[in-house]
């Protein structure tokens, strides 16, 4: 019988921090799955059908079905060439801290997901996109690839077989649009990172006009997974009917910060108190963005709804990247939208004007709100700003992300900002 | 003019892509790391050696904040200024900062030792506030903190 594994991803971290280099990752079993796949005869289609079985979504934030992108790649000998593969390693979303966990402790995970990835899609080339500040994580990297292709599970002829994929590490030069897919390949042909139009979709039109597939880091990592312990193992992980494990975690005044590896469906509320630790001694808790900027804030009565793809819908919110940012009734929930909407505006590409012209309208309003210049009609201002960035409005998601935490803001938090307003000043400072 | 190990550097980056001009950005960030910034001379070097034009590049330049096309000092300081480094003291430490060095957001010291930017969630907020100083995390920040971790930048 196979060990029960509970926490697959995080399983060889070690505690002092240090790399699981090539041969620890050997001997605790890892490229058993590229073997599998490129030696003992697996198809393509094979490898997508399992990922497709266990219900793999996105964990770059919007939850989209792994093998339905993976199945819109055009196979076989008459498809265009070359097809890429290109891992989202980019993390600058402001409260994540995810995939830095993965990229820095154990590397040879993320290039084991993208060797099977890879095979999946019949990719030539693939890249690593990883955010510019990841200085460790790029040191890392770069010595788990040269042991990699050392070791024949990457370039010609993959173990003797007739797969055979480059993988290259790029560094970004910053901004959050290299986040967005169709930003991040523009930023990967040395262009400015603008989106582009879709359609065409990247799987049929993406880098250098060829088709391209974008994952995060933890989408790739879950796949060898997949591959050794069978679909039907990965959606038993989750408690609820979304699948395997997520890395969950908590930043702000919260006793223990951190990050942990859970059960996809885990609630809020364990997430909060059981690892957490629930809040620092002397501050209470007000409401939680659930998963980085760009979600809907969600207060107390909310904090045993299930993290998961559809539960978090059903309360109007996201589970997004998963890692909480948690308000406190010592911090300004004005001050903190303030915050988020600078980062919005500060890092809009400038192409749509609802969003570079509203959200430095908005930053404005919110900065004279905190300095005690509030006017009573700055909240049906918010609003109706807020109501021009909804999803279709704009030519990618970040107008809309930015949405997210604006309205629920104004939600959530109504009184305080009316205060504000009525008192001619932000009441913490 | 590039020098010898800047072109290498370059064609071995180059080699990652179908395209020449694709690899710009990397190679704005070689030059970078050889001189601390990307003049305008090195700009019309990088674009003369790609076959792109200046105009192009310096397009492309202007967009990522991580390439500098103004000199900066021999350390560069990036403090998060991000949703959860906010909540945990970001205005403290900024202002310990600029009264250690004397100086506000996009100065350089006169010394020419530290410029002090701002940068957004540097993906450690668990550990906010947060800084980088040239390739080194700094997490978990106080003045004290940022006292002591300055002075192993000389
Ligand atoms: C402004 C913006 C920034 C984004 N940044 C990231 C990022 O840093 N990492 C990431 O994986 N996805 C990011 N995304 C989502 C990607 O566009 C894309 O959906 C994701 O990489 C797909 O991977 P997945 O299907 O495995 O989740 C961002 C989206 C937007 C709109
Ligand atoms: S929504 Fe904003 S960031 Fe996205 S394309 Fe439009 S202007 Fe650029
Ligand atoms: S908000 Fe500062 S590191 Fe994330």
């Amino acid at each position: 019988m196979t060990p029960l594994i509970e926490k697959p991803l995080t399983k060889n971290m070690r505690p002092d921090g240090s790399v699981v280099d090539r041969k620890a990752y050997e001997q605790a079993g890892g490229y058993q799955a590229v073997r599998k796949v490129v030696q003992h005869g697996m198809t393509s289609n094979a490898v997508t059908d399992a990922v497709k079985d266990a219900n793999l979504r996105g964990r770059g934030g919007a939850g989209f079905p792994t093998a339905k992108k993976w199945s819109f790649v055009p196979l076989g000998k008459d498809a265009p060439s070359p097809t890429y593969l290109i891992c989202n390693a980019d993390e600058m979303e402001p409260g994540t801290f995810k995939d830095r966990l993965l990229l820095e402790r154990d590397p040879h995970q993320l290039i084991e997901g993208m060797i099977i990835s890879g095979f999946a899609i019949e990719a030539d080339v693939a890249y690593i996109f990883l955010r510019g500040e990841y200085v460790l994580a790029a040191e890392r990297l770069l010595r788990a690839i040269a042991e990699a292709y050392d070791a024949h599970y990457l370039g010609k002829n993959i173990l003797g077989s007739d797969y055979s994929l480059e993988l290259h590490l790029h560094l970004s030069g910053g901004r959050y649009m290299c986040g967005e897919e169709t930003g991040l390949l523009n930023a990967l042909e040395g262009k400015r990172a603008n989106p582009r139009s879709k359609p065409p979709f990247p799987p049929v039109v993406g880098l250098f006009g060829k088709p391209t597939v974008v994952n995060n880091v933890e989408t790739l990592c879950c796949v060898p997974h997949i591959i050794n312990h069978g679909a039907a193992w990965f959606r038993a992980l989750g408690r609820t009917q979304d699948a395997g494990t997520k890395l969950f975690g908590a930043s702000g005044k919260v006793k223990r910060p951190g990050l942990w590896e859970l059960p996809m469906g885990t609630t809020i509320r364990e997430i909060l108190e059981e690892h957490a630790g629930g809040m620092r001694d002397g501050v209470t808790f007000r409401g939680l963005l659930p998963g980085g900027a760009s979600t809907d804030f969600v207060t107390k009565e909310h904090l045993d709804t299930p993290m998961d793809y559809s539960a978090m819908a059903t309360i109007g919110s996201r589970m997004g990247t998963g890692t909480m940012i948690v308000l406190d009734d010592q911090t300004c929930p004005v001050g903190m939208t303030w915050n988020l909407m600078h980062f919005f505006a500060q890092e809009s590409c400038g192409w749509c004007t609802p969003c570079w012209s509203g959200l430095g309208w908005v930053e404005r309003i919110l900065k004279s709100m905190e300095e005690g210049q509030g006017k009573p009609g700055d909240l049906d201002k918010l609003t109706s700003q807020a109501n021009m960035w909804g999803p279709g409005a704009t030519f990618c998601a970040l107008a809309p992300g930015a949405a997210e935490p604006l309205h629920s803001a104004l939600k959530c938090f109504r009184d305080d900002f009316e205060r504000h307003i009525r008192e001619k000043r932000c009441p913490w400072r | 003019m590039l020098s010898p190990e800047e072109i290498s550097e370059i064609e071995a980056e180059a080699a990652h892509y179908p395209r020449r001009d694709a690899v710009c950005i990397d190679a704005m960030r070689i030059v970078q790391r050889h001189r601390g910034w990307v003049s305008d001379e090195s700009l019309h070097d990088i674009a003369a050696h790609l076959g792109m034009s200046v105009t192009d590049l310096d397009s492309v330049a202007t967009f990522y904040n991580l390439i500098f096309r103004r000199p900066v000092g021999r350390h560069v300081i990036m403090i998060c200024d991000s949703v959860s480094c906010w909540m945990m003291g970001y205005d403290r430490m900024r202002e310990h900062l600029g009264m250690r060095l004397g100086i506000g957001l996009g100065d350089t010291t006169s010394d020419n030792r530290f410029t002090l930017l701002p940068i957004v969630c540097l993906g450690c907020c668990d550990r906010a506030p947060a800084m980088m100083v040239d390739d080194d995390l700094h997490s978990g920040l106080d003045p004290q903190k940022i006292d002591r971790a300055l002075e192993t930048y000389t």
